[in-house]
């Protein structure tokens, strides 16, 4: 006879419902969707958790966490944040959004949110185009990147360029933890939830306003295959969105995640 | 409590802190700015929730937010900040959560001016944001009437999970009167069963306004419909003035319809039978108590201080069986009691049939006042 004991190393989140997702195959959203799922299963914030969603192709993201949920206008995400965690500043509150949501129509919303230090967790998906209208050009686009509204390539000289939120928002007195991620391969998937665990760990010790920007793959709008979506990120994003740590409160430096 | 000398946005404030909001989200605007700097004096002390937001979007939006949680919430704003908001009012509405926005009208469009005005009226009674919904408005005519107006709206927000409007003029706002403000109420520990809290012991909350299937989206507009129907048919309030034996019907509301009650006593003194209807619902308006008056007056004279936009719900009504007519100023201008006086008798004496569009005939009369007034 042999005896064996099983030992459960991966299963679905606490956090997470058991359901599909709408998002196509290659996308990285059901990956970030994921981090958080655990990081707030580790922490145990679940039931004291309120999530924010954006609009964008994340929209239903309340379907597939299983915690209190809004979802807000477009771009208003931090505004809405702003209203809850102010009535509610023992709860736990976060806002998932987009580059169109987050860095073009909910601009003015986002910087002063980080302004007023508001006490709540952003988690920034940077694909660079607008996916759920059909691939647009977005604030985060690349120059020269093709979209359905710069079939040209984006020029810089007639669209501006990029914008970098990261480097923006860790310039503002009022946050407490603002760092660049990628979701590209595994090294930096668990690099980008230890991010996500310390912007979470911010907001729990009250240090301010805390943002993950994750930089996300879009196959289907950037009509490339997941593989060269991955590179697409390594390649061409990154050396537009250098990934690092913009601004890391104090408190946080030592702790082990 | 013994009635104090209050200006209107501050104690629109005090009643709302006294009715237990707990969350006030705003931007200045004049003439509605004092509601902002009250609240922000007192809230804080209270530990309330204040913020000076970036803009009226983002100021709606934290309204949206803490209306969410389940708590009282509102915000105040004036004509050109209202429409900024119209965006998070068309959300709120769709999520079916409680909210009250209280409006300090200004003179419009565009930038207009600081000075009172009605102009609003449609943009707060047919809905003014995106899609299928009915708003509740409030339309109070003097400061004690606001007061209990705020109280109000927040029972009925809370009550038909809808977005209450309280409309006031520039006047309301910057006036000071003789009122008396209620006692502070206890805030309210229960919890709405679909409050976002954080999903204790519960199955979780979502409050959302998207349904993406039409056939889902079609249920809740005729949700909201059939609510509707319910607030029509239970929360009309208007005030009647010496409406018992009246042959002329003066219709107003807020300011104008506190003029005309003035212009009114006099007539009477000189022996017209008018009387005054002042609807302080306008959404639900007044509409079975028009019907009845209708069938006893002579004729009918609206009076705003807009281009006349009552005046095309009165019509509806009417359906044409009295003649009605219109005297309304615009731009900031508030009407004196001797120039509806003037109206009153000018309709007393008219026996003529009405007009398809009562302004055709005022727009001179109007022209002609402005002329004699320079």
């Amino acid at each position: 006879m042999v005896s064996t004991t099983a030992e459960v190393v991966y299963q679905r989140p606490e956090s997470f419902t058991d359901v599909h997702t709408h998002y196509c195959p290659g996308c990285t959203h059901g990956i970030a969707h994921r981090l958080i799922a655990e990081v707030i299963d580790e922490m145990g914030l679940r039931e004291k958790t309120i999530g924010v969603a954006p609009v964008g192709c994340s929209v239903f993201a309340y379907k597939y966490f299983k915690m209190d949920f809004v979802e807000a206008p477009h771009g208003r995400a931090p505004a809405m944040a702003t209203g809850i965690k102010r009535v509610l500043p023992e709860n736990t509150v976060f806002t998932y959004q987009g580059d169109g949501d987050l860095a073009s129509i909910g601009m003015a919303e986002i910087m002063h949110a980080a302004a007023r230090g508001e006490n709540i967790t952003v988690i920034f998906i940077n694909n660079a185009i607008y996916g759920m209208t059909g691939g647009q050009m977005a604030p985060t686009t690349l120059p020269g990147m093709k979209t359905t509204s710069s079939p040209f390539g984006r020029d810089v000289e007639l669209t501006g360029h990029p914008i970098r939120m990261a480097e923006i928002l860790a310039i503002m007195d009022g946050s407490g933890y603002i760092v660049r991620r990628s979701l590209h391969n595994a090294a930096n998937i668990r690099k980008s939830k230890k991010a996500i665990r310390l912007a979470f760990e911010a907001q729990e010790r009250g240090l301010g306003f805390s943002m993950v920007e994750l930089l996300s793959s879009c196959p289907t709008n950037w009509k490339i295959s997941v593989r060269d979506s991955m590179e697409f990120i390594a390649d061409k994003m990154i050396p537009v969105f250098p990934l690092g740590d913009y601004k890391v409160s104090p408190s946080l430096e030592g702790l082990k995640v | 409590m013994a009635k104090e000398l209050l200006k209107g946005n501050h104690a629109f404030a005090e009643a709302a802190i006294r009715a237990g909001v707990e969350a006030f989200y705003g931007y200045p605007i004049t003439p509605s700015s004092e509601f902002l700097e009250y609240m922000s004096s007192r809230l804080p002390s209270l530990g309330r929730a204040f913020v000076q937001a970036e803009s009226e979007v983002s100021a709606i939006n934290m309204v949206y937010g803490a209306a969410c949680a389940g708590k009282r919430a509102m915000t105040a704003s004036s004509s050109p900040g209202i429409s900024l908001m119209m965006e998070g009012i068309s959300y709120i509405a769709g999520t079916e959560v409680p909210a009250v926005v209280v409006n300090v009208m200004r003179g419009g469009p565009g930038l207009g001016n600081i000075a009172p005005s009605q102009g609003d009226y449609y943009q707060m009674i047919k809905g003014g944001g995106h899609g299928d919904y009915f708003p509740i408005v409030l339309a109070p005519a003097r400061v004690q009437e606001a007061i209990d107006s705020i109280e109000l709206a927040f029972d009925l927000a809370e009550k038909y999970r809808s977005i209450v409007h309280v409309i006031v003029d520039g006047n309301m706002g910057q006036m000071m009167e003789p009122a008396e403000l209620p006692p502070m109420k206890e805030i309210s520990k229960e919890v709405p069963d679909w409050a976002v809290t954080g999903a204790k012991g519960r199955e979780p909350n979502t409050l959302t306004s998207i349904y993406l299937a039409p056939e889902d989206e079609e249920v809740t507009n005729l949700r909201l419909l059939k609510r509707w129907k319910e607030i029509e048919k239970n929360e009309v309030l208007y005030q009647e003035y010496q409406l018992d034996d009246a042959e002329i019907l003066v219709i107003g509301f807020g300011t104008a319809g506190r003029v005309a009650s003035s212009a009114i006593r006099e007539a009477r003194e000189e022996g017209i039978k008018a009387g005054l209807l002042r609807p302080i619902t306008l959404a639900p308006f007044p509409q079975e108590r028009l019907i009845e008056l209708t069938k006893q007056v002579r004729r009918i004279l609206v009076v705003e201080m807009n281009s006349g936009m009552m005046l095309d719900d009165v019509m509806k009504i009417v359906k044409g069986q009295v003649p009605v007519e219109f005297y309304g100023r615009m731009g900031g201008m508030t009407p004196l009691p001797d120039e509806i006086l003037d109206e009153i008798k000018r309709v007393a004496a008219n026996k003529g049939p009405g007009s398809d569009d009562p302004r055709d005939e005022w727009i001179p009369r109007l022209e002609g006042r402005i002329l004699g007034e320079k």
